[in-house]
């Protein structure tokens, strides 16, 4: 019974992917928001042309505009890598936010308890320190999955509201900058706690190169090594890898571990990079985010790279087009749920194809 | 491409980079209209402390025509996207720029240092520069107005105080009122309940409910909606506006609402920068000054109250009140300030620590 | 505590919990249907301000009310159209319906900020709601509370009792056999998302109308997240999403009164803490218990279904 109610035509999965398709999807997607686009723009009393300018193609016109956008994808890509590993073995991490802040109070520590002495060994230690943070934080799920049972969902997403909390008792507490007026911040991180710069004139910072980095070497783990394919059958297959002898338990604690380790150390990466110190909150939802980020690449490292820098320019083109066209935040924020809309849609014209059937007909 | 490994580089980068932007001005054509850019920490709709940043750059709009068109950019996080959105502004011909949140301090600053021809405004912050000013209202010489009127009103002598966060801000105002309150009737107390938000109506709300039940009478908040006000109205009890005039929302309860009004400032830095005349400066305006105003007495205030809280304006206005005079002790009844002595502006702006009376 | 200033907390605690209530319960049954929309906090604010500017406008609460559903079940076809007919991913397809969400409501509400609403009115019934104790905790509240109250045992009976609930729970936990005896998987999931676009419409319209009777931007504040990690806790039950909703509610509000209280010398962010710890406690404690093993998720939950001829 393939055919549902009131539609004429019937869906079939394709037998095998187009490669055409699987580039031309995309671009059909980009298309149909940019027409809608179009209409929302002009229907709101806008210049669609100028502010669909402003939105997709001006921020990357110039070297600083790329910057700023590898700056502001990088949290995104090497978080998404992190979840699409837990997502493949149907590991549900929604909590990545709260392990991106606890990685950052890690590594926040680290930097203020070395404040103003010098030493190339702060930053890695504060790496370290902020990989470990949330590497921590996500064992609690994984502690409480494992041993109880108890569906990581709920844990990861209430103890990102903890994270969040504690930071606030920290940043209002005992690493208040002393001479900052009692104002909840830190002192501002010396020297030797700031990630190195990749491009004079911007923000370009050395953590962004090694997000990059982290994706390839996860689609290497992935692709190539036993434990990657151990954790695709245990998604795919939970009987299979049971009869295999996968220990579950072990590969839950891997992916939890992955997932928040990365998330951790992109919480480094944003304090000790373009913000360089510790205040109240660290992130815009860039744990959230990276979720749809993950899906958007199809789970694949690589892909999630293409799918950050996307959705990365989604929301600079937003500011983009506020303060160029003045477009209200709230049409930028309906452009977006549009253009995601339309880029998941699309995905189907890859794995389906719509043949007319004339009546309907079983 | 140039390669470079450390932050010295960059800031040496960066100021060629803006020397070279410096050679276009805001204003290179001067039949050009001056732009006027806005980062807010919330969104306009907020009816709180952005809609009211936002009334005043509509101010500017009609005060100044033709002569000047603003630019805002809502929502931007208290993180790494403030300084991409103040230097978008900066580098897309806006002459001058406000941004309206602590968090932006250390964004505007380093965006200032990068943009020499462009003025800044940050609001609440510390931090100057050439081209880098700070402003900020003395929203607690109002507290010392509702004090006085909340020292009357309760029969309870319990005031409900909704928080939003710690800060000195937040901290001077609980103390103002506190001890206006006190002055009027000793055994007052004011419980504070910290909403970890400066907007979550609910939270807000509910809190201002746990309040109630807990016996307050009087409703004071520094958070920025009308819930707690709302819940005023439904309990039967009084309390306060916050940022604007809330009567609508608590046509009986709201006893006066201390007004943050940001027109005059506005209008006259962007004055000053099409005159030429804009100077960096560190302002902190109250009552006097007009930054901070009283909504008109709701129908709860008697006659009598309205002419003591009138004077407590005036005094305040006028220097004859302070509203932190001694003798104060704080929560553990230790003198803080000896009788007749007066705290300084920076005792005041880093306040940290609560008055007797404080229940926080 | 005197017992009236109990039944005071209790309402208040009654009021926190029932937004939770309502879209936590919509949330079930999607859930159970196989489907997991992550977007509800999107469809929350759709009907918070549906709910509101629809009140305002005709002056009719019922009338809002009803848009509110409306407006839910709008959006949630969204959700519907792309991960039922075009099988996109659901979770994140849901993420997006937020975001959608939250700058939909904002644009459609900019008009209605700072404007006033009457409240919904309390149902009070003469002579009885005047009882001491038992007449404000039962009587006198207004028609959302006693609806999400009757939607917890409708959605509990439906589930367990009817014919319509056993096929939702088949689909849910095996839409492969669902199909092969004959019934529409697509059909069934669209009803369920529906469903629980409408409940968390109507979660808004609560929110807008009663918690708070007013509309400010995303004034949800995250509600539509704690909604869904109640339905975790639940363990897709429908009398545990009541006890979940007040439990989170409960301790909510119990923080606030120990804050007022002087705080016990405990610091306001960690008493902050306490709801979000206490949910994750009660359901290590339930899943440590004898019940372990009747805690999992529908089968289903979030795969996309597509009939193999």
């Amino acid at each position: 019974m393939p055919f549902r109610p009131g539609m004429s035509f019937r869906i079939e999965q394709r037998r095998e992917m187009f490669r055409g398709l699987l580039y031309l999807s995309p671009v059909l997607a980009v298309a149909m928001t940019v027409l809608t686009g179009f209409v929302l723009f002009a229907a709101m009393g806008h210049d669609p042309v100028l502010a669909l300018y402003h939105f997709g193609i001006s921020p990357l016109l110039s070297l600083y505009g790329v910057s700023e956008l590898l700056v502001k994808a990088a949290p995104l890509i090497m978080i998404g890598v992190g979840l699409a590993v837990g997502f493949r073995a149907n590991v549900w991490n929604i909590g990545a936010e709260g392990q991106l802040t606890c990685g950052a109070i890690a590594a926040g520590v680290v930097a203020l308890a070395f404040w103003e002495q010098e030493g190339v060994w702060v930053l890695p230690l504060m790496c370290l320190a902020g990989a470990f943070g949330g590497m921590a934080y996500a064992a609690i799920p994984a502690f409480l999955k494992t041993r109880f049972d108890v569906n990581e969902i709920l844990t990861s997403l209430m103890l990102t509201y903890v994270a969040t909390l504690f930071l606030g008792t920290l940043v209002y507490g005992p690493l208040k900058d002393p001479a900052g007026f009692n104002f909840p911040q830190s002192r501002m991180f010396t020297e030797s706690a700031l990630l190195p710069i990749v491009l004079a004139g911007t923000r370009l910072h050395f953590g962004a190169i090694i997000a990059l980095m982290i994706a390839v070497a996860v689609w290497v783990l992935m692709t190539f090594t036993i434990i990657g394919f151990q954790i695709r059958v245990l998604g795919q297959a939970p009987a299979a890898a049971r009869y295999a002898g996968f220990h579950r338990k072990r590969l839950i604690w891997t992916c939890l571990l992955m997932s928040g380790g990365f998330a951790g150390l992109a919480g480094t990466f944003e304090i000790a990079g373009p913000i360089g110190q510790l205040i109240p909150s660290i992130t815009p939802g860039y744990g959230f985010t990276a979720i749809i980020v993950a899906f958007l690449g199809r789970l694949h490292p690589l892909g999630i790279v293409l799918s950050g820098l996307v959705v990365a320019l989604s929301y600079i083109g937003g500011e983009n087009a506020q303060v160029e066209v003045g477009l209200p935040q709230a049409v930028t924020g309906v452009f977006q749920g549009l253009l995601l809309f339309f880029l998941l849609a699309s995905d189907f014209l890859v794995r389906y194809r719509i043949r007319l059937v004339g009546a309907v007909a079983g | 491409m140039k390669i470079t490994a450390t932050r010295r580089n960059f800031v040496l980068g960066s100021a060629a980079a803006a020397g070279a932007l410096g050679l276009v001005g805001p204003r290179a054509f001067a039949a050009e209209p001056l732009k006027v850019g806005f980062v807010y920490v919330g969104p306009i709709g907020d009816f709180g402390w952005t809609h009211g940043h936002d009334q005043g750059r509509k101010a500017i709009e009609a005060h100044f025509g033709d002569k000047v068109k603003t630019t805002f950019v809502e929502n931007v996080a208290e993180g790494p996207d403030a300084e991409r959105v103040i230097r978008q502004l900066a580098s897309s011909g806006h002459g001058l720029v406000f941004s309206t949140s602590f968090g932006f301090m250390n964004p505007t600053l380093r965006v200032a240092k990068q943009f020499p021809k462009v003025k800044f405004e940050h609001a609440t912050g510390y931090q100057t520069a050439p081209n880098l000013s700070v402003y900020n209202a003395r929203f607690h010489e109002g507290r010392v107005v509702c004090g006085t009127i909340a020292g009357h009103v309760t029969k309870s002598g319990v005031v409900g105080y909704i928080g939003s966060f710690p800060i000195p801000e937040v901290v001077m105002g609980i103390n103002a009122f506190t001890l206006a309150a006190r002055k009027i009737r000793p055994d007052i107390k004011v419980k504070v309940v910290w909403a970890n938000s400066w907007y979550d109506p609910g939270k807000e709300g509910d809190g201002a409910k746990a309040l109630v039940d807990q016996g307050a009478d009087i409703m004071c908040q520094h958070t920025d909606s009308p819930a707690p006000l709302q819940v005023a109205e439904t309990r039967g009890i009084h309390g306060f506006g916050q940022a604007s005039d809330m009567k609508a929302f608590a046509p009986n309860a709201q006893l006066t609402a201390i007004l943050d009004v940001w027109d005059g400032y506005y209008i006259q830095r962007t004055q000053d920068v099409l005159d030429d005349t804009w100077k960096s400066q560190s302002i902190w305006w109250g009552l006097k000054e007009g930054m901070v105003k009283m909504a008109p007495y709701g129908p709860a205030v008697p006659e009598n109250v309205r002419q003591e809280a009138d004077a407590a304006r005036d005094g305040i206005i006028s220097g004859a009140r302070h509203p932190f005079i001694g003798p104060i002790k704080d929560q553990k009844g230790v003198l803080r300030v000896a009788e007749g002595e007066i705290l300084s502006e920076k005792e005041i702006a880093t306040m940290d620590w609560y008055v007797e009376g404080v229940e926080a | 505590m005197s017992a009236e200033s109990a039944v005071l907390i209790m309402l208040t605690v009654i009021s926190a919990a029932t937004p939770l209530l309502f879209a936590a319960l919509g949330e079930l049954v999607v859930e159970k249907s196989g489907v997991l929309n992550l977007g509800v906090e999107g469809m929350m604010l759709a009907g918070a301000v549906s709910g509101f500017a629809v009140t305002v406008t005709t002056g009719s609460a019922v009338l809002g009310i009803l848009c509110a559903a409306a407006a839910g079940a709008l959006l949630s076809l969204v959700f519907g159209i792309l991960t039922l007919t075009l099988a996109a991913n659901q979770v994140a397809t849901g993420l997006a319906l937020t975001i959608f969400g939250i700058g939909l409501s904002a644009l459609v509400g900019s008009g209605f900020v700072g404007v006033p609403v009457v409240p919904l009115p309390k149902l009070a019934v003469p002579g009885v709601s005047d009882l001491p104790v038992i007449g404000p905790l039962l009587f006198g509240h207004d028609a959302l509370i006693y609806l999400s109250i009757l939607a917890t045992a409708g959605v509990g009976w439906f589930l367990t009792r009817t014919r319509g609930g056993m096929i939702l729970r088949a689909v849910g936990e095996s839409d492969e056999s669902a199909h092969s005896i004959g019934f529409s998987v697509i059909r069934v999931r669209y009803l369920a998302v529906l469903f629980g676009g409408a409940m968390s419409g109507l979660a808004g319209a609560f929110m807008s109308l009663s918690h708070t009777p007013m509309w400010a931007e995303e004034m949800t504040a995250g509600r539509g997240w704690i909604a869904l990690a109640l339905v975790v806790f639940s363990s897709w039950r429908p009398g545990r999403v009541l006890l979940g909703a007040y439990l989170f509610g409960g301790v909510t509000i119990l923080q606030l009164h120990a804050q007022g209280a002087g705080g016990l010398g405990i610091p306001a962010q960690v008493l902050s803490m306490l709801p979000y710890l206490a949910t994750i406690a009660v359901l290590t404690i339930i899943a440590a218990g004898p019940w372990r093993g009747r805690l999992d998720a529908p089968a289903c939950l979030g795969k996309p279904f597509r009939p193999s001829t």
